[in-house]
């Protein structure tokens, strides 16, 4: 761990850096409107600050209608998957680990390709569907994979990894088959997969939020069983922890967590990996400060990540899980080499 | 204050019972050693008294209290775990290890307060680790490793303490340091003291009583120079065994022979 400048720093600089990332990504589109003006037409909704409207009116129904629900969608997202990753990491004492692991992306994929090919009505209560069905698929997946690593009374990490691969591998399995037996239904699925859905508007936000901010609580809350637990599942029991509860706990919520950013988003790979990694290089392994923190880092990454994907090749969108990929893998393969050097262990 | 019993306990896994109708018990202020060729059960024996294995028949209290029947927390009360220091996560600060030993004195959301931080505090002041407290455990040697989860231990305030071989991978100094560290506590705070050892005449001059296993069962029970005696040890280990009296404290001194 850092020295401890002032235990506010971390907080001041993930703050700050979701904070520039957002106003960033207020900016970025096929109309540019200036960070200042941006920063400013937000100011004008309070009145007290008496800021005169001198933009295009344009410019406010864009920031309000499209701007601010995209980037709301998207800062939660990379806060989800990195606030996941991070319990996720903590709860295998794996490194490797993410939502993806235990079968959250394949298990959302299947009910997603599945209310596809089954021409679900376009809405369930008031959602759309497919998400709805995709959320299912991940929470269904991820309770048959901890139910299948049990052993005795309780869940070894190996267990449970090998079950994910192998649920996994299953569910993909069955989500090529669905998807090689109804063409037609092709182009829509593997849109979604690797970016999720341009739903737009403040509905999916609005849906998405209760889960979110449910699960990330519960997470940010048990930073410190969580740190008991790196010190494997026998000591932190002598330790007088109920570990298997605690388990369970922590698998409910990062998977509610995980399953509700993957069925609004899409399948986006490497925010889970990496911002843990990097929160904990940045601060330090206690897990009291590790969660919250890669949660804010999380949902300033898959920002920055969303702002170059529209940019790049502007006016072309590229998909933000091909820009976190390109982006993610060189970076953690710098952070492994890097790591392998300081640390001794993670 | 509290005693430790083991009574015609079966230990082991249902399909591979490790020891058979063990019968021990461990006074406050004792320390007994359990001792043994590799794979007689010790650890076995260690998980049995932290109730993290039940036995398979028979009971393993403390206070006369079934340690199935209790909570997690409520066992970490009573009983704390001295593992190996091997694969702790180096990053954690010395400090922050030994306050984990409040576990059992805390709910999921809470945090540790100024009595938790106290005892912590004591803890690392009794194993000499104060100056060490903001050190990551990972840049400290194995002797100081091993004193910090003895401070953890402590700081969980139990009654019954299990050491799992915590001289395993220490040098001379360090290992003698450890033990009458062990030694001191068990005394100063009537803590009954259940040790796993290989190292014979560290038993020999640290252990009050010593339980000898051997083929699942307890072979000896009793003082060091009643249990660690030629024909027993050759019995046991399989090979020709010398006891002679230590030079300077008069205990059993033992020397493999072939």
């Amino acid at each position: 761990m850092r020295p401890r400048l002032g235990p506010a720093a971390p907080w001041l600089w993930a703050g700050a850096a979701l904070l520039l990332t957002a106003l960033a990504s207020a900016a970025v589109g096929a109309v540019p409107i200036p960070p200042v003006t941006a920063a400013r037409i937000l100011l004008a909704r309070l009145p007290a600050l008496h800021i005169r409207a001198d933009w295009p009116a344009a410019y406010a129904t864009i920031l309000f209608d499209i701007r601010l629900p995209n980037l709301a969608l998207t800062a939660l997202t990379g806060m989800a998957l990195a606030g996941s990753g991070a319990a996720f990491q903590g709860l295998f004492r794996n490194p490797l680990a993410d939502p993806y692991v235990i079968g959250v992306a394949s298990g959302a994929g299947l009910g997603a390709v599945l209310a596809m090919a089954a021409h679900w009505p376009a809405g369930v209560l008031g959602l759309a569907a497919v998400p709805v069905a995709g959320f299912i698929g991940a929470v269904l997946t991820v309770g048959l994979v901890y139910s299948l690593s049990r052993v005795g009374g309780s869940t070894p990490v190996t267990t449970l990894i090998l079950a994910g691969v192998a649920v996994s591998s299953f569910a993909t399995a069955g989500t090529s088959l669905i998807l090689l037996l109804s063409t037609s239904e092709l182009h829509r699925a593997v849109t979604w997969m690797v970016g999720g859905f341009s739903l737009g508007g403040w509905e999916p936000v609005l849906a998405a939020s209760p889960y979110l901010l449910l699960g990330l609580g519960v997470l940010v809350l048990l930073g410190r069983p969580i740190n008991v637990l790196q010190f494997g599942d026998e000591q932190a029991r002598q330790l007088g922890l109920d570990v298997e509860r605690l388990k369970l706990v922590i698998v409910i919520a990062a998977s509610l967590v995980a399953a509700t950013a993957v069925s609004f988003s899409g399948i986006i790979a490497f925010v889970g990996l990496i911002v843990p990694h990097l929160t904990r290089l940045l601060w330090g392994p206690d897990y009291r400060r590790l969660l919250p923190l890669a949660t804010l880092l999380g949902g300033s990454f898959l920002l920055a990540a969303d702002t170059a994907a529209r940019v790049v090749l502007s006016p072309r969108e590229l998909p933000v899980g091909v820009v976190t990929s390109i982006v993610g893998a060189p970076f953690f393969l710098w952070l492994l080499h890097r790591a392998r050097r300081r640390l001794r262990g993670w | 204050m509290a005693e430790l019993e083991l009574l015609s306990a079966s230990l082991g896994y249902a399909d591979h019972p490790v020891l058979r109708q063990v019968s021990l018990r461990v006074d406050p202020g004792e320390i007994l050693a359990v001792v043994g060729p590799n794979g007689v059960g010790k650890s076995t024996l260690i998980k049995a008294g932290s109730g993290a294995l039940a036995p398979l028949s028979g009971e393993v209290r403390i206070n006369g209290q079934d340690l199935r029947s209790l909570r997690p927390a409520a066992r970490a009360r009573l009983v704390s775990v001295v593992p190996q220091a091997t694969d702790l996560p180096g990053s954690f600060l010395a400090l922050d290890v030994v306050l984990m030993g409040r576990t059992p004195y805390l709910g999921w959301l809470e945090n540790e307060g100024a009595l938790d931080r106290e005892a912590a505090q004591l803890a690392m002041e009794r194993t000499e680790l104060a100056e060490l407290a903001e050190r990551p455990v990972g840049e400290l040697s194995g002797g100081e490793q091993q004193r910090v989860l003895i401070a953890r231990a402590l700081a969980q305030q139990a009654p019954v303490m299990l050491l799992d071989e915590p001289t395993a991978h220490l040098d001379l100094r360090h290992q003698d340091q450890v033990l009458r560290l062990v030694r001191e506590l068990a005394r100063e705070r009537s803590l009954a003291v259940l040790l796993a050892l290989h190292d014979l005449n560290l038993v020999a001059r640290f252990a009050d009583r010593v339980a000898l296993l051997s083929n699942g069962r307890v072979r000896a029970l009793g003082k060091p120079e009643q249990v660690l005696t030629p024909d027993q040890l050759a019995e046991v280990y399989g090979m020709r065994i010398h006891v002679m009296p230590h030079p300077v404290f008069g205990t059993p001194l033992v020397l493999s022979g072939e």
